[in-house]
């Protein structure tokens, strides 16, 4: 039984990235809190995980065009990202802005100690693994 | 998709608003800066704010026709710094040595309420952004431990 650095990892490593989308996605709403007309986005992360676990258990689709539609949640930035969404907006700003600064940082907040978690449970993997190779 | 591109992110976002404090600045240094007519007089500046999408950066991308949803996003830039076009103030000032032939001189439209406002804004947004990056410095340093006992 061949040890693939993969899928000894398992789904951690593919939430740590996911992880690390939604922190860029949730920046970018903070550093437009003041930009008329930009509406707030978020991502869908059940949705992606899902996705995540089809590519681990072998189910994905895998792409061998350019030109294929991208399924997974990684490629190019212009690949239509069905994970990206829109916020519904609780009060909308008048000037069509709808990045409510508060939720948007405390969700950027409880994401990063989410990614702490998630960080917390690959580097359990990645000690266990150095233990095994070391027969400590 | 990385943590190095929130550091542009929120980069951008503290540029945008230290010009909008540098703006307000500029506008409560002004307040009464009288002229003679109207076309010297002062006029209150606003820089106005527009997101950056991730296809304005990737020259390679630039022709290809715009998704509905394209990434999200590279955070903020300011498109243009426009004058106020809000009515200037005309004061009844003869000894002003400013003051045309009808006595009168014209003082800048700046509402210096509304400037302190704006001010307390934008400064709470870089601090927001301050945030953003602090928090990412230490994601990123904490995957550099990865595997480290």
């Amino acid at each position: 039984m061949a040890i693939s650095l993969d899928s000894a990892l398992g789904i951690h490593q593919p939430a740590l990235e996911a992880r690390i989308k939604r922190a860029e996605v949730l920046a970018n709403n903070l550093a437009n809190a003041d930009t008329p007309g930009y509406k707030a986005r978020d991502i869908d992360f059940s949705a992606m995980m899902q996705k995540a676990q089809q590519e681990l258990s072998g189910l994905g689709m895998e792409k061998t065009h350019e030109r294929h539609m991208d399924l997974g949640s990684e490629g190019g930035s212009m690949a239509p990202d069905s994970d990206l969404l829109y916020r519904v907006p609780h009060q909308p700003s008048v000037d069509g802005n709808t990045v409510d600064s508060q939720q948007e940082q405390s969700r950027f907040m409880r994401n990063a100690m989410e990614y702490q978690a998630s960080f917390q449970f690959l580097n359990g993997k990645v000690t266990g693994l150095k233990k095994a190779i070391s027969g400590q | 998709m990385s943590l190095g591109s929130i550091f542009d992110i929120a980069g951008s976002g503290m540029t945008a608003q230290s010009l909008r404090l540098n703006t307000t600045a500029s506008n409560i240094a002004n307040a009464e800066t009288a002229s003679s007519s109207i076309d010297q007089t002062y006029r209150a500046r606003k820089p106005v704010f527009a997101a950056i999408q991730q296809s304005m950066l990737n020259p390679s991308q630039q022709g290809l026709p715009l998704a509905s949803d394209e990434g999200p996003g590279a955070g903020v830039r300011v498109e243009g710094i426009v004058e106020s076009d809000a009515e200037l103030q005309m004061r009844y000032e003869p000894d002003h040595p400013a003051a045309n032939e009808e006595g009168y001189v014209f003082y800048p439209n700046v509402n210096v309420v509304e400037e302190m406002a704006d001010m307390m804004s934008s400064s709470r947004s870089f601090q927001m952004n301050v945030d953003i990056m602090n928090s990412a410095k230490s994601m990123m340093q904490r995957i550099l431990t990865l595997g480290q006992q």
